[in-house]
């Protein structure tokens, strides 16, 4: 499973993202590298370096950063490191970016697709085609939250199919954790989910399953 | 002085003593348009170096690979990993060679400019570091033919004049870019102390 650094000015900055990212994506490791070590606003090359040895459980490492600098010490550690397969640098949204990443993670994705996931947390949904769909009642009391959207992206993630779920005029991609939080679907609230591709009907079967045990609430 | 590993352990201590000397210095031309930790932060690094320097390695390159890992992981900010791969691509081209000759001290400079580039994305008139190093990389390479020291000596006099003329620039890269119009009229402190060090080792070259 691919880890995660993430590079920030801030402790405190990099150990909230961390628990932010955490709860969408309970097995992935996620090492937040925030501040410099007297306390102070920086980035500490020595603790960014520590975290990638820490972060990689064998298939690769992605480092995310806040600004300026942090990009120079996370591209600096993975020079150092040698091996150019084993880590690399993303270039996205640090908090969208994170979560989008972590969630790429825990659903089995490699490098690549951790790293597209992250750059494409700040571009915004295509539309897509309506494909087969079925509307859902929201039986869980928060909806489509952080946690419920996170099962839902990763329910839909292992399978070959395009998930989108649509609430009032705004839609969604089901990879997309941060699109489906953003939808605002309450408990009680009605959302139109729809599929294409070779599993779309066992995408649309397992969201079905999902939403009838109220996200496991 | 000597180009073996002495020679360039002599050359970075001088280089340290000018860092301590221009502390003030470059702490004052950091707060005009940065966040005022420039001389601060490179003299803790400097300070670091000195440290490591009496078992720093027996070739000219394994003294600037322990500079570099040292300015890493002490001096922080963007002038560390900026500094710290300016040595190691400098200390990656010189490799194993036992002594440094003028071309090859011509190819290191050249490769630490090509490091510091690559990693902070800056170029000429940006007002960065980049504006020293640029031009003293083009003058140290006219002078290859040279010694040692004229090469040295050619990079850091063209080092100087980049750092003045730094100073009408508006910065477009680091904290001094947020500044926008306001960062005109200053001296951009990377600049200056790249200027400051290679003055240093063409000192103690000659």
């Amino acid at each position: 499973m691919i880890g995660l650094v993430l590079v920030s000015h801030s402790a405190k900055l990099a150990e909230g993202l961390a628990e932010l990212a955490g709860q969408m994506a309970p097995d992935v490791r996620i090492l937040p590298a925030g501040g410099l070590l007297d306390g102070t606003l920086g980035t500490d090359f020595d603790a960014v370096s520590a975290a990638l040895d820490r972060a990689d459980a064998g298939d690769g490492v992605v480092l995310l950063y806040d600004l300026g600098s942090a990009k120079m010490t996370a591209d600096l550690a993975v020079e150092m490191l040698g091996d150019p397969s084993r880590a690399a640098v993303v270039d996205a949204p640090f908090v969208e970016g994170a979560v989008a990443a972590a969630v790429a993670a825990q659903g089995g994705g490699d490098l690549d697709a951790v790293l597209t996931a992250a750059v494409s947390a700040g571009a915004p949904d295509e539309v897509v085609d309506a494909g087969t769909g079925t509307d859902f009642v929201l039986t869980n009391d928060i909806g489509l939250h952080a946690r419920p959207a996170a099962l839902l992206a990763r329910t839909v993630a292992e399978l070959d199919a395009k998930v989108t779920v649509r609430f009032g005029d705004k839609q969604a991609d089901a990879a997309s954790v941060l699109a489906l939080m953003s939808l605002g679907a309450r408990g009680g609230d009605t959302v139109a989910v729809s599929a294409t591709g070779p599993d779309a009907a066992e995408a649309l079967r397992r969201v079905h399953d999902l939403v009838a045990r109220g996200f496991d609430e | 002085m000597s180009c073996d590993a002495a020679g360039v352990v002599a050359a970075l201590r001088s280089a340290a003593e000018v860092v301590e000397a221009h502390r003030d210095e470059l702490v004052t031309l950091d707060r005009e348009i940065g966040d005022g930790d420039h001389g601060e932060n490179l003299k803790r690094g400097f300070t670091a170096v000195l440290s490591k320097l009496d078992n720093a390695g027996d070739t000219p390159g394994a003294v600037l690979k322990v500079v570099a890992s040292t300015l890493i992981s002490t001096v922080g900010g963007a002038a560390g990993p900026l500094y710290g791969t300016a040595f190691l691509r400098a200390a990656a081209k010189l490799g194993t060679e036992p002594e440094l000759t003028a071309s090859s001290v011509v190819d290191a400079l050249a490769a630490a400019l090509e490091g510091v580039v690559a990693r902070g994305k800056a170029e000429v008139g940006d007002k960065t570091m980049v504006d020293a190093l640029t031009p003293a990389v083009a003058a140290a390479r006219d002078a290859a033919g040279s010694s040692v020291a004229e090469v040295l000596r050619a990079a850091a006099d063209a080092a100087g004049k980049g750092a003045e003329d730094t100073v009408p620039l508006v910065a477009r890269k680091g904290r001094a870019s947020y500044l926008g119009e306001r960062s005109a009229g200053h001296m951009d402190p990377g600049a200056r102390s790249t200027a400051l060090l290679l003055r240093a080792f063409a000192d103690a070259a000659s």
